[in-house]
Protein backbone atom coordinates (compact mmCIF):
# COMPACT_ATOMS: atom_id res chain seq x y z
CA UNK A 1 0.00 0.00 0.00
CA UNK A 2 1.24 3.90 -0.13
CA UNK A 3 3.62 4.52 2.25
CA UNK A 4 1.96 6.89 5.05
CA UNK A 5 4.91 7.38 7.37
CA UNK A 6 8.34 8.20 6.64
CA UNK A 7 11.42 5.82 6.87
CA UNK A 8 13.50 5.64 9.82
CA UNK A 9 16.05 7.49 8.04
CA UNK A 10 13.83 10.37 7.00
CA UNK A 11 12.46 11.11 10.36
CA UNK A 12 12.87 15.02 10.99
CA UNK A 13 15.06 16.07 14.34
CA UNK A 14 15.35 19.37 16.12
CA UNK A 15 18.45 21.08 14.70
CA UNK A 16 20.04 24.43 15.44
CA UNK A 17 19.01 27.70 16.50
CA UNK A 18 20.03 31.26 15.55
CA UNK A 19 19.63 34.01 17.43
CA UNK A 20 18.80 37.62 15.90
CA UNK A 21 20.91 40.36 17.24
CA UNK A 22 19.22 41.99 20.46
CA UNK A 23 18.67 45.14 18.67
CA UNK A 24 16.69 43.71 15.65
CA UNK A 25 13.36 45.47 15.58
CA UNK A 26 11.30 42.91 14.08
CA UNK A 27 11.67 39.37 14.28
CA UNK A 28 10.99 36.68 12.11
CA UNK A 29 11.76 33.48 12.57
CA UNK A 30 13.00 31.16 9.71
CA UNK A 31 12.67 27.32 9.60
CA UNK A 32 14.50 25.29 7.16
CA UNK A 33 14.66 21.53 6.22
CA UNK A 34 18.54 20.38 6.56
CA UNK A 35 19.97 17.32 5.35
CA UNK A 36 23.74 16.53 4.27
CA UNK A 37 24.22 13.41 2.52
CA UNK A 38 27.74 12.37 3.89
CA UNK A 39 26.55 13.34 7.31
CA UNK A 40 25.02 9.84 8.34
CA UNK A 41 22.33 11.97 9.97
CA UNK A 42 18.55 12.26 9.77
CA UNK A 43 17.18 15.52 8.59
CA UNK A 44 16.53 18.13 10.76
CA UNK A 45 15.03 21.35 11.13
CA UNK A 46 17.15 24.63 11.96
CA UNK A 47 15.95 27.86 12.86
CA UNK A 48 17.13 31.33 11.78
CA UNK A 49 15.96 34.40 13.86
CA UNK A 50 16.44 37.39 11.44
CA UNK A 51 15.27 40.74 11.46
CA UNK A 52 12.45 41.58 8.87
CA UNK A 53 13.88 44.92 8.58
CA UNK A 54 17.01 43.97 7.80
CA UNK A 55 16.15 41.95 5.06
CA UNK A 56 15.00 42.15 0.99
CA UNK A 57 11.05 41.37 0.68
CA UNK A 58 11.02 38.14 -0.40
CA UNK A 59 11.72 35.11 1.04
CA UNK A 60 14.69 34.05 -1.60
CA UNK A 61 16.23 37.47 0.02
CA UNK A 62 16.53 36.09 3.25
CA UNK A 63 17.92 32.94 2.11
CA UNK A 64 20.81 34.46 0.56
CA UNK A 65 21.02 37.15 3.27
CA UNK A 66 20.94 33.42 5.56
CA UNK A 67 23.59 31.63 3.69
CA UNK A 68 25.86 35.22 3.38
CA UNK A 69 25.70 36.24 6.99
CA UNK A 70 24.55 33.10 9.30
CA UNK A 71 25.24 29.79 7.90
CA UNK A 72 26.99 29.44 4.93
CA UNK A 73 26.24 25.99 4.73
CA UNK A 74 22.94 26.02 4.07
CA UNK A 75 22.10 25.05 0.27
CA UNK A 76 19.28 25.47 -2.52
CA UNK A 77 18.86 26.43 -5.74
CA UNK A 78 18.31 30.04 -7.17
CA UNK A 79 19.06 31.73 -10.12
CA UNK A 80 17.02 34.47 -11.61
CA UNK A 81 15.52 35.94 -8.62
CA UNK A 82 11.98 37.25 -10.60
CA UNK A 83 10.38 33.66 -11.26
CA UNK A 84 11.28 33.05 -14.87
CA UNK A 85 13.90 30.68 -14.03
CA UNK A 86 12.14 28.20 -11.83
CA UNK A 87 15.17 27.14 -9.81
CA UNK A 88 14.23 28.46 -6.28
CA UNK A 89 11.11 25.67 -6.24
CA UNK A 90 10.83 24.80 -2.83
CA UNK A 91 7.78 23.96 -0.01
CA UNK A 92 6.81 27.02 2.06
CA UNK A 93 4.43 27.32 4.59
CA UNK A 94 2.83 24.31 3.20
CA UNK A 95 3.01 25.41 -0.28
CA UNK A 96 4.88 24.88 -3.09
CA UNK A 97 6.46 28.08 -4.82
CA UNK A 98 9.35 29.98 -5.78
CA UNK A 99 10.90 31.50 -2.44
CA UNK A 100 11.72 34.81 -5.52
CA UNK A 101 8.29 35.80 -5.88
CA UNK A 102 6.65 35.18 -2.26
CA UNK A 103 7.02 38.18 0.06
CA UNK A 104 8.25 37.29 3.58
CA UNK A 105 5.28 39.53 4.80
CA UNK A 106 2.84 37.69 3.32
CA UNK A 107 3.63 34.76 5.70
CA UNK A 108 1.91 35.12 9.18
CA UNK A 109 4.31 33.64 12.38
CA UNK A 110 6.95 31.56 11.56
CA UNK A 111 8.40 30.77 7.65
CA UNK A 112 8.59 27.38 7.01
CA UNK A 113 10.63 26.04 4.60
CA UNK A 114 11.19 22.04 2.88
CA UNK A 115 12.17 20.88 -0.32
CA UNK A 116 9.50 20.08 -3.15
CA UNK A 117 7.89 17.02 -2.15
CA UNK A 118 8.16 13.41 -3.15
CA UNK A 119 11.66 14.05 -4.72
CA UNK A 120 14.64 12.50 -3.69
CA UNK A 121 17.03 14.66 -1.76
CA UNK A 122 20.71 15.70 -2.46
CA UNK A 123 21.33 18.55 -0.17
CA UNK A 124 19.16 20.54 1.91
CA UNK A 125 16.64 22.45 -0.20
CA UNK A 126 17.72 21.04 -3.71
CA UNK A 127 15.44 18.10 -4.98
CA UNK A 128 16.65 15.50 -7.06
CA UNK A 129 15.42 16.19 -10.95
CA UNK A 130 16.71 13.99 -12.90
CA UNK A 131 13.77 11.56 -13.40
CA UNK A 132 11.31 14.84 -13.78
CA UNK A 133 13.56 15.93 -16.39
CA UNK A 134 13.76 12.84 -18.18
CA UNK A 135 10.06 11.81 -18.02
CA UNK A 136 9.74 16.28 -19.90
CA UNK A 137 12.41 14.19 -22.39
CA UNK A 138 10.10 11.25 -23.00
CA UNK A 139 7.20 13.59 -24.38
CA UNK A 140 9.76 14.55 -26.94
CA UNK A 141 9.33 18.50 -26.52
CA UNK A 142 10.77 19.93 -29.97
CA UNK A 143 8.44 20.62 -32.90
CA UNK A 144 7.96 17.68 -35.12
CA UNK A 145 7.18 17.97 -38.90
CA UNK A 146 6.73 16.66 -42.32
CA UNK A 147 6.72 19.80 -44.04
CA UNK A 148 10.38 21.01 -44.81
CA UNK A 149 10.78 24.52 -43.09
CA UNK A 150 9.96 27.52 -45.38
CA UNK A 151 13.42 28.77 -46.55
CA UNK A 152 12.85 32.22 -46.20
CA UNK A 153 11.06 32.65 -43.34
CA UNK A 154 9.62 30.88 -40.10
CA UNK A 155 6.56 28.90 -40.07
CA UNK A 156 3.72 31.09 -39.70
CA UNK A 157 0.84 30.82 -37.59
CA UNK A 158 -2.71 32.82 -37.18
CA UNK A 159 -3.07 35.11 -34.46
CA UNK A 160 -5.73 32.84 -32.88
CA UNK A 161 -3.70 29.64 -33.16
CA UNK A 162 -0.80 31.37 -31.45
CA UNK A 163 -3.25 32.47 -28.45
CA UNK A 164 -4.16 28.51 -28.52
CA UNK A 165 -0.46 28.62 -26.51
CA UNK A 166 -1.37 31.15 -23.98
CA UNK A 167 -1.65 29.71 -20.63
CA UNK A 168 1.17 26.73 -21.82
CA UNK A 169 4.11 28.39 -23.04
CA UNK A 170 4.63 30.35 -19.91
CA UNK A 171 5.32 27.38 -17.60
CA UNK A 172 8.93 27.30 -16.79
CA UNK A 173 9.26 23.81 -15.49
CA UNK A 174 10.13 24.48 -11.80
CA UNK A 175 8.15 21.19 -10.68
CA UNK A 176 5.86 23.21 -8.30
CA UNK A 177 2.52 21.55 -9.59
CA UNK A 178 4.32 17.85 -10.34
CA UNK A 179 5.49 17.88 -6.82
CA UNK A 180 2.28 18.79 -4.96
CA UNK A 181 -0.35 16.35 -7.19
CA UNK A 182 -0.88 13.11 -4.98
CA UNK A 183 -1.11 11.03 -8.17
CA UNK A 184 2.71 11.93 -8.68
CA UNK A 185 3.55 10.89 -5.11
CA UNK A 186 1.92 7.17 -5.45
CA UNK A 187 2.90 6.57 -9.01
CA UNK A 188 5.49 8.92 -10.27
CA UNK A 189 7.67 5.89 -12.02
CA UNK A 190 4.67 5.83 -14.51
CA UNK A 191 2.11 9.19 -14.06
CA UNK A 192 3.93 11.67 -16.37
CA UNK A 193 2.63 14.36 -13.68
CA UNK A 194 1.14 17.63 -14.75
CA UNK A 195 4.14 19.39 -15.62
CA UNK A 196 4.77 17.54 -18.02
CA UNK A 197 1.28 16.78 -19.43
CA UNK A 198 0.80 20.73 -19.52
CA UNK A 199 3.90 20.31 -21.90
CA UNK A 200 2.72 17.68 -23.95
CA UNK A 201 -0.06 19.47 -24.74
CA UNK A 202 1.70 22.49 -25.57
CA UNK A 203 2.78 21.08 -28.40
CA UNK A 204 -0.35 18.68 -29.84
CA UNK A 205 -2.39 22.03 -29.90
CA UNK A 206 0.53 24.11 -32.18
CA UNK A 207 -0.81 24.63 -34.80
CA UNK A 208 2.47 24.23 -36.64
CA UNK A 209 3.24 20.48 -35.25
CA UNK A 210 2.64 17.55 -37.45
CA UNK A 211 2.49 14.99 -35.33
CA UNK A 212 -0.87 15.64 -33.06
CA UNK A 213 -1.55 11.73 -33.09
CA UNK A 214 1.62 10.38 -32.45
CA UNK A 215 1.85 12.26 -29.37
CA UNK A 216 -2.02 11.35 -28.40
CA UNK A 217 -0.85 7.76 -28.98
CA UNK A 218 2.30 7.76 -26.60
CA UNK A 219 0.01 9.46 -24.22
CA UNK A 220 -3.16 6.89 -24.20
CA UNK A 221 -2.28 4.84 -21.20
CA UNK A 222 -3.96 4.21 -17.84
CA UNK A 223 -0.59 5.71 -15.79
CA UNK A 224 0.75 8.13 -17.85
CA UNK A 225 -1.81 9.97 -18.45
CA UNK A 226 -5.08 8.78 -16.84
CA UNK A 227 -3.84 8.96 -13.30
CA UNK A 228 -4.91 12.73 -13.44
CA UNK A 229 -8.19 12.71 -11.19
CA UNK A 230 -8.90 16.01 -11.35
CA UNK A 231 -7.43 17.00 -7.75
CA UNK A 232 -5.93 20.59 -8.57
CA UNK A 233 -3.63 21.12 -6.73
CA UNK A 234 -1.64 21.87 -9.51
CA UNK A 235 -3.59 24.57 -10.09
CA UNK A 236 -3.89 26.08 -6.92
CA UNK A 237 0.16 25.97 -6.30
CA UNK A 238 1.28 26.98 -10.29
CA UNK A 239 3.40 30.24 -9.43
CA UNK A 240 3.01 31.30 -13.01
CA UNK A 241 -1.23 31.14 -12.65
CA UNK A 242 -1.14 28.57 -14.94
CA UNK A 243 -3.92 25.46 -14.82
CA UNK A 244 -2.43 22.15 -15.62
CA UNK A 245 -5.63 20.31 -14.82
CA UNK A 246 -7.06 22.20 -17.68
CA UNK A 247 -4.62 20.82 -20.07
CA UNK A 248 -5.21 17.61 -19.32
CA UNK A 249 -8.93 17.87 -19.68
CA UNK A 250 -8.20 19.14 -23.09
CA UNK A 251 -5.55 16.21 -23.61
CA UNK A 252 -8.42 13.95 -22.67
CA UNK A 253 -11.28 15.69 -24.83
CA UNK A 254 -9.43 14.86 -27.78
CA UNK A 255 -8.98 11.43 -26.78
CA UNK A 256 -12.42 11.13 -26.75
CA UNK A 257 -12.66 13.09 -30.28
CA UNK A 258 -10.55 10.74 -32.28
CA UNK A 259 -12.13 7.28 -31.00
CA UNK B 1 26.40 1.30 -9.58
CA UNK B 2 23.04 2.42 -11.71
CA UNK B 3 24.32 2.68 -15.12
CA UNK B 4 20.81 3.33 -16.43
CA UNK B 5 20.02 6.20 -18.24
CA UNK B 6 17.13 8.18 -16.93
CA UNK B 7 14.57 8.29 -20.22
CA UNK B 8 14.92 4.44 -19.78
CA UNK B 9 13.29 4.61 -16.63
CA UNK B 10 11.01 7.55 -17.57
CA UNK B 11 10.27 5.44 -20.66
CA UNK B 12 9.05 2.28 -18.98
CA UNK B 13 7.81 -0.27 -20.89
CA UNK B 14 5.45 2.21 -22.91
CA UNK B 15 2.25 3.21 -23.98
CA UNK B 16 -0.60 0.82 -23.16
CA UNK B 17 -2.40 2.50 -25.85
CA UNK B 18 -5.69 2.31 -23.91
CA UNK B 19 -7.06 4.09 -21.46
CA UNK B 20 -9.47 6.18 -22.55
CA UNK B 21 -12.54 3.78 -22.96
CA UNK B 22 -12.30 2.70 -19.10
CA UNK B 23 -12.21 6.62 -18.35
CA UNK B 24 -15.05 7.63 -20.81
CA UNK B 25 -16.93 4.26 -19.65
CA UNK B 26 -16.62 5.10 -15.75
CA UNK B 27 -17.94 8.86 -16.51
CA UNK B 28 -20.93 7.14 -18.85
CA UNK B 29 -21.56 4.99 -16.24
CA UNK B 30 -22.08 7.60 -13.59
CA UNK B 31 -23.99 9.45 -15.20
CA UNK B 32 -26.71 6.33 -16.04
CA UNK B 33 -26.43 5.87 -12.53
CA UNK B 34 -28.05 9.18 -11.39
CA UNK B 35 -31.56 8.43 -12.99
CA UNK B 36 -31.58 4.92 -12.14
CA UNK B 37 -30.82 5.61 -8.38
CA UNK B 38 -33.53 8.28 -8.37
CA UNK B 39 -36.20 5.65 -9.67
CA UNK B 40 -34.30 3.21 -6.90
CA UNK B 41 -34.76 5.37 -3.96
CA UNK B 42 -37.84 6.50 -5.02
CA UNK B 43 -39.42 3.05 -5.70
CA UNK B 44 -38.05 1.88 -2.15
CA UNK B 45 -40.01 4.99 -0.43
CA UNK B 46 -42.84 3.88 -1.96
CA UNK B 47 -42.85 0.35 -0.66
CA UNK B 48 -42.20 1.38 2.89
CA UNK B 49 -44.30 -0.63 5.35
CA UNK B 50 -45.83 -2.50 2.66
CA UNK B 51 -45.39 -6.38 3.23
CA UNK B 52 -42.89 -8.62 1.19
CA UNK B 53 -45.91 -9.78 -1.52
CA UNK B 54 -46.30 -5.92 -2.28
CA UNK B 55 -42.81 -5.66 -2.50
CA UNK B 56 -41.74 -8.79 -5.16
CA UNK B 57 -45.39 -7.99 -7.16
CA UNK B 58 -43.95 -3.87 -7.43
CA UNK B 59 -40.33 -5.52 -8.22
CA UNK B 60 -41.89 -8.13 -10.58
CA UNK B 61 -43.37 -5.45 -13.10
CA UNK B 62 -41.65 -5.48 -15.92
CA UNK B 63 -40.78 -1.95 -15.87
CA UNK B 64 -39.60 -2.22 -12.52
CA UNK B 65 -37.58 -5.52 -12.91
CA UNK B 66 -35.45 -4.15 -16.52
CA UNK B 67 -34.85 -0.99 -14.51
CA UNK B 68 -33.48 -3.20 -11.51
CA UNK B 69 -31.41 -5.39 -14.32
CA UNK B 70 -29.69 -2.49 -15.77
CA UNK B 71 -29.23 -0.88 -12.46
CA UNK B 72 -27.63 -4.20 -10.74
CA UNK B 73 -25.58 -4.03 -14.02
CA UNK B 74 -24.36 -0.82 -14.31
CA UNK B 75 -23.80 -0.09 -10.57
CA UNK B 76 -21.48 -3.39 -10.71
CA UNK B 77 -19.87 -2.38 -13.79
CA UNK B 78 -18.95 1.13 -12.35
CA UNK B 79 -17.94 0.25 -9.14
CA UNK B 80 -15.67 -2.45 -10.60
CA UNK B 81 -14.13 0.40 -13.02
CA UNK B 82 -14.23 2.78 -10.00
CA UNK B 83 -11.90 0.32 -7.50
CA UNK B 84 -9.55 -1.05 -10.04
CA UNK B 85 -8.66 3.33 -10.60
CA UNK B 86 -8.05 3.36 -6.74
CA UNK B 87 -6.17 0.73 -6.39
CA UNK B 88 -3.59 1.42 -9.45
CA UNK B 89 -3.07 4.50 -7.10
CA UNK B 90 -2.37 3.37 -3.92
CA UNK B 91 -0.92 -0.45 -4.14
CA UNK B 92 2.38 -0.30 -5.63
CA UNK B 93 3.27 -3.97 -5.66
CA UNK B 94 2.83 -4.92 -9.01
CA UNK B 95 1.62 -8.84 -7.64
CA UNK B 96 -0.40 -7.30 -4.92
CA UNK B 97 -1.93 -5.03 -7.25
CA UNK B 98 -3.17 -6.83 -10.00
CA UNK B 99 -4.28 -9.81 -7.84
CA UNK B 100 -6.57 -7.32 -6.30
CA UNK B 101 -7.76 -5.80 -9.71
CA UNK B 102 -8.81 -9.22 -10.83
CA UNK B 103 -10.43 -9.99 -7.60
CA UNK B 104 -12.34 -6.85 -7.69
CA UNK B 105 -13.75 -7.91 -11.15
CA UNK B 106 -14.23 -11.20 -10.20
CA UNK B 107 -16.87 -10.75 -7.50
CA UNK B 108 -18.49 -7.91 -9.31
CA UNK B 109 -19.00 -10.21 -11.82
CA UNK B 110 -20.67 -12.87 -9.30
CA UNK B 111 -22.72 -10.33 -7.45
CA UNK B 112 -24.01 -8.74 -10.76
CA UNK B 113 -24.93 -11.86 -12.07
CA UNK B 114 -26.77 -13.05 -8.61
CA UNK B 115 -28.68 -9.53 -8.67
CA UNK B 116 -29.72 -9.86 -11.97
CA UNK B 117 -30.69 -13.95 -11.58
CA UNK B 118 -32.29 -12.51 -7.94
CA UNK B 119 -34.18 -10.13 -10.47
CA UNK B 120 -35.56 -12.29 -13.24
CA UNK B 121 -36.81 -15.21 -10.57
CA UNK B 122 -38.61 -12.71 -9.07
CA UNK B 123 -40.08 -11.54 -12.58
CA UNK B 124 -40.27 -14.39 -14.57
CA UNK B 125 -41.10 -17.14 -11.52
CA UNK B 126 -44.12 -18.52 -10.61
Amino acid sequence: MAQLTLPKNSRIQGGQEWKAADNAARTKIVKVYRWHPDSGENPRVDSYEIDADRYGPMVLDALIKIKNEIDPTLTFRRSCREGVCGSCAMNIDGHNTLACITAIDDIEGDIRIYPLPAMRVIKDLVPDMTHFYAQYASIQPWMKTETPAPPDHERLQSKEDRAELDGLYECIMCACCQTSCPSYWWNPDRYLGPAVLLQAYRWIVDSRDEATGERLDELEDPFKLYRCHSIMNCASVCPKGLNPAKAIADIKRLMLARQ
Amino acid sequence: MNYRMPIKDAKGLGSAHHGTGHWWLQRLTALALVPLMFWLVIGIAANTGAGYGVAVAWLAHPVNAVLMILLVATLFYHASLGLQVVLEDYVSHAGSRFAAIVAVKLVAIVLGTAGIFAVLIIALGD
